[in-house]
Formats: C-alpha cells, structure tokens, sequence
C-alpha cells in the first residue's frame, strides 16, 4: 500500500463510527415504519427528535443543572473522601487491614436498594442524592487510588527512606503522583457513575432533574420524550469521560505514555 | 590503604512471612580503601541486596557492625549513592529535575549552585542534550544514566551500584562499563559494585568480592591487578581471562576451606 492509501484509509477508519451511526439511524426508524410498531415501545428517531424539541431549552436546562450538579458535587466529595482514605490505608497496614472490608461490605450492597433508606434518613433535600452518589463513585476511587500507590517501586521508597526525608513526603511526592495514571482510569469509571448514582437518586425522590424527567415522561406515557431524555443523559456522561480524559491529557500528559522501564 | 568501609563479622536474619527467621549473610567481613572500586560477584540468593540495605543504613545487621569511617552506620546518610537494578526514574519529572530530586525531595528548593551541579553531572553522564526530556522518552541507557547522575548529586563518598546494568543490552551495558569507569576516573569514590557478570567486575574492580548463597558468605576475594585506564583492549589481555577464569572456578567449584563449618544458628531464637 503506498503513503497515500494508507492515509486515506486511516482518515476512512477515523469517520467509521460516525458513518455506523448514520445507517443505523434511518434503519431504526425505517424498521419501526414498516412493521408499525407503536412509539410507546419503541419510538423512531424523528419521534424522539419532535419530542425533543417540542420541550423548552429552559426546561431542558433545568433537568440537566440538576443532576449534573448532584454528580458533580457527589463526585467531588467521594474524591475528597476517598483519596485521603487511600492514602491512610497505604501508610498503615493496621487501618487497611480494618477498613478493606468494610469497603467491600458498602461496595457490596447494592446502592440502588439503599437509595430509600437514605432517603428516609436525610430527608428529601440534596443530602441523600449526594450521599448515593458518593457511595456509588467511591469505591472505583478507593482502589485505584490504593493500587497506585502500593504499584510505586521499592527502590523509590529505599531512595526517599535514605534521604531521610519526612514520612509524609514519601507519600505526597512520590507515592500520590505515582499513583496518578490508576486514579485517572478510576476517576473515568467514578464519573460515568456519578450519573448513574444522580439518576437513581431521582428515581426515588426529586423534583427536577432527567432522571426525574424520565421517569415522569414515562408515567404519562410520553416514550419519545424519555427517550429524548436518555440520549441526553448518554451524552452528558459520555462528555464527563471525555472531560476526564482531556484533563489528564492536558495537564498530566506524562501519565498517557507508559515508561519504558 | 586505609580502610574506610568495614565489615566485621556480618550476619543478617530476615522473618518470612510465616514467621521463620531466614539467614541472609552469615559472617560477613571485608575492608574498602578509600576511592577503591569493589565488585561483588555471585549468584542469586546469595545476600547482595542485604549487603546493599545494609551498607546504606536503610537496615542493621543482626550480629556484627558495619562501619564507615570507623563510625557504625546507624541510619541513612548524605555520604552514600545508590544507584539502582531498574532505573526507577519519577516518570512526571524531566531529566534535569530527576536528577535534583534528592535535593528538592529532602529540602524542598535546590540552590543555583545545586542547579548548576546537576547540569554538570548530566553533562558529565553524556545527556546535556536531554536535559528537559521526560523519562518516558529516552532509553534504557540514557534512564540508567540519569539514575547514575542522581546518585551523585549529593556528591556521595560512597557509591553503591546494584546490578546497575543488568536491564540493559549487551552493547550498551559495554558502553556504560567504560563510562562508568571514566566517571570514577573524574570524580574518584568509593564503590560498591553489585553485579552478575564476572567479565564486568574484572573490567572495572579494584577488587572482587565471590559471595556464596544460601547463606550469603564471602568465599574468596581477589584483587585485580590490571593497568589503569582499562579499555576495550584490557579484556584481550592474557590477564583478564586468568582473572575471570579463577571466579568462574571459585563460584562453580568454590574450595571449601574457606566456608566455616561451624555456626551461631542458635542465636537466631532472641531475633
């Protein structure tokens, strides 16, 4: 193959998922046309187009602040919470030893059947929704973040020990960056579930926000507009993830190639 | 010469994971001169990392003392260098800072003398062109010699050398031996050479050290009596194959006279 083949070839492979899209679209909705099938089963993608924008951008805007922020605000605290946790269960073999198992207890049980429970206990404010949602991202955190750390090399360890120097820069200069490529790949499994923990949230008590919406949509029987809704809900997460990656990539380039050592 | 690192009667125990005390040297006795290059020669298993932990004061040994400068090591100090098996290089700091690391990790700030310390060791191990490339973008080599700059940042009298170039190829490892030795021509230290290469201990030592595993015992120790500066030419010398023949015959069949027979084993229990 010369130069200029294989160029195109790549430029061809680069558009292969777009161009997969754009036939699996007219199929759906040429299959749901020609054996009728009811939009409350399966709504074709003009049905979801026309629901989507039949409803105000407003509203739109409202639904997705609202569980963006409960995902966001949820995912920030379970970074907060679960990076110094990491951080202790490396130091001390005591508390991981003691605390290991409680994680994989929490982790365990399933969020969703906590869900009204925590409702009932924090009441129907944001609190419960946060803490759904920092129990659903925590764990992925947790260990990524331990992983990381307890991956750095002895060597580099024998080398901070040798300089003599505090215990709590062996963690922070050299442990926690080391740790970093983990956590990065734990941050992108954490953030798509921040979404599914705000979604779960509301399905159990919200007034606002697209899980809300869907589940509304529903109740009425109004298919294309949860659709429209859920394919939002994708795109949001899917955004988040790539917002991840574009973080790492830009101010942490070094943790995408991989040492040659 | 004067002795300046010493070993007396140097016995290690380490407890295994289920408990059992495992002898890793057992009595254990040498002498370093002053900017004296020792190799340590022998197979797997045989206490060169103890050795190694040991000498750095990163350990204690469980009889006898290590001593340098006639005082015992009770903890790490500024004085030593290590140099280690894989490069083990902070892979989100360029070169330059990697080689400063010992300094910012220890106090937070290099100094401008320190800064321009640093350039010249990088200069001196052949990377001034590299110096603000991230160590995912050199080779094996070229990371071994940034772990080698570093090691004499805080312009150690000793520097201990673990295996440094046994992750290496054939050829580059070659290179890094005669480097390594036009370096200690430059800035002359004490060092301790942990390899497994016979040929490269006798290339570069003043004196190799033959341990023996399971425990690790020194059984012989034989001084090299080669011409300096040694080259490529050294090791077609009649010589260098007499040397390198008589350690190969000391590890493969080692004369039992000099492994003493009887033992503290008894000791062990107050570990």
């Amino acid at each position: 193959m010369s130069e200029l083949t294989i160029s195109k070839f790549q430029t061809f492979k680069r558009y292969l998922p777009a161009l997969t899209l754009a036939l699996i679209l007219p199929a759906w909705e040429l299959i749901c046309r020609l054996f009728e099938v009811p939009s409350y089963i399966l709504p074709t993608p003009s049905d979801i187009y026309q629901a989507f924008i039949a409803v105000d951008l407003d509203r739109w805007g409202l639904h997705l602040w609202a569980t963006l922020k409960v995902a966001l605000v949820g995912f920030a605290l379970s970074m907060l919470i679960s990076i110094p946790l990491a951080m202790l269960m490396v130091n001390s073999k005591y508390l991981s030893k003691t605390l290991y198992p409680i994680l994989v207890v929490v982790q365990s049980t399933p969020v969703v059947a906590i869900a009204p429970l925590l409702i009932t206990m924090f009441g129907s404010g944001e609190a419960p929704r946060l803490a759904i949602t920092c129990l659903i991202t925590f764990f992925p955190l947790v260990v990524s973040a331990t992983t990381g750390m307890m991956a750095t090399p002895n060597e580099l360890i024998d080398l901070s020990r040798s300089l003599r120097a505090p215990r709590y820069k062996e963690i922070f200069a050299i442990r926690l960056p080391y740790a970093l490529p983990h956590i990065f790949s734990g941050m992108k499994v954490a953030v798509t579930l921040a979404i599914i923990g705000a979604v779960v949230a509301e399905f159990v008590a919200a007034e606002q926000g697209l899980g809300y919406f869907i589940q509304f949509s529903t109740s009425f029987f109004k298919v294309p507009q949860a659709f429209a809704a859920l394919i939002f809900l994708s795109i949001v997460s899917l955004g988040l993830f790539k917002l991840v990656h574009w973080v790492q990539a830009y101010f942490f380039g070094w943790t995408m190639t991989k040492e040659k050592a | 010469m004067k002795p300046f690192v010493t070993l007396d009667n140097v016995s290690h125990y380490y407890m295994t994971d289920e408990g059992k005390p495992v002898q890793a040297l057992k009595d254990v006795s040498f002498s370093i001169g002053k900017n004296e290059f020792v190799a340590v020669v022998g197979p797997s298993g045989c206490g060169k990392s103890t050795l190694l932990r040991l000498l750095s004061g990163l350990m204690q040994p469980t009889h006898g003392s290590v001593n340098i400068f006639g005082m015992p090591v009770t903890e790490p100090r500024d004085e030593i260098g290590i140099v280690f098996q894989q490069p083990t290089l902070l892979p989100w700091l360029n070169v330059t800072d990697n080689v400063l690391f010992p300094i910012k990790h220890k106090r937070g700030r290099a100094t401008d003398k320190e800064k321009a310390q640093a350039q010249s060791l990088i200069k001196m191990v052949g990377l001034e062109d590299f110096a603000s490339r991230m160590p995912g973008e050199l080779s094996g080599g070229m990371q071994q010699r940034v772990g080698i700059a570093r090691a004499l940042l805080l312009d150690p009298d000793i520097l201990i050398m673990d295996e440094p170039f046994s992750a290496l190829d054939a050829l580059t490892r070659e290179e890094m031996g005669f480097d390594l030795l036009r370096i200690w021509n430059e800035s002359p230290k004490t060092v301790l050479f942990i390899t497994h290469s016979i040929s490269e201990a006798v290339l570069l030592a003043d004196k190799v050290l033959i341990m023996s595993p399971r425990p690790g015992r020194l059984s012989e120790e034989i001084p090299i009596d080669l011409p300096r500066p040694r080259s490529a030419a050294t090791v077609r010398e009649k010589a260098f194959s007499e040397y390198t023949d008589r350690i190969r015959q000391q590890i493969y069949h080692p004369k039992t006279e000099n492994i003493t027979a009887v033992t503290d084993e008894k000791k062990v229990v107050n570990l």
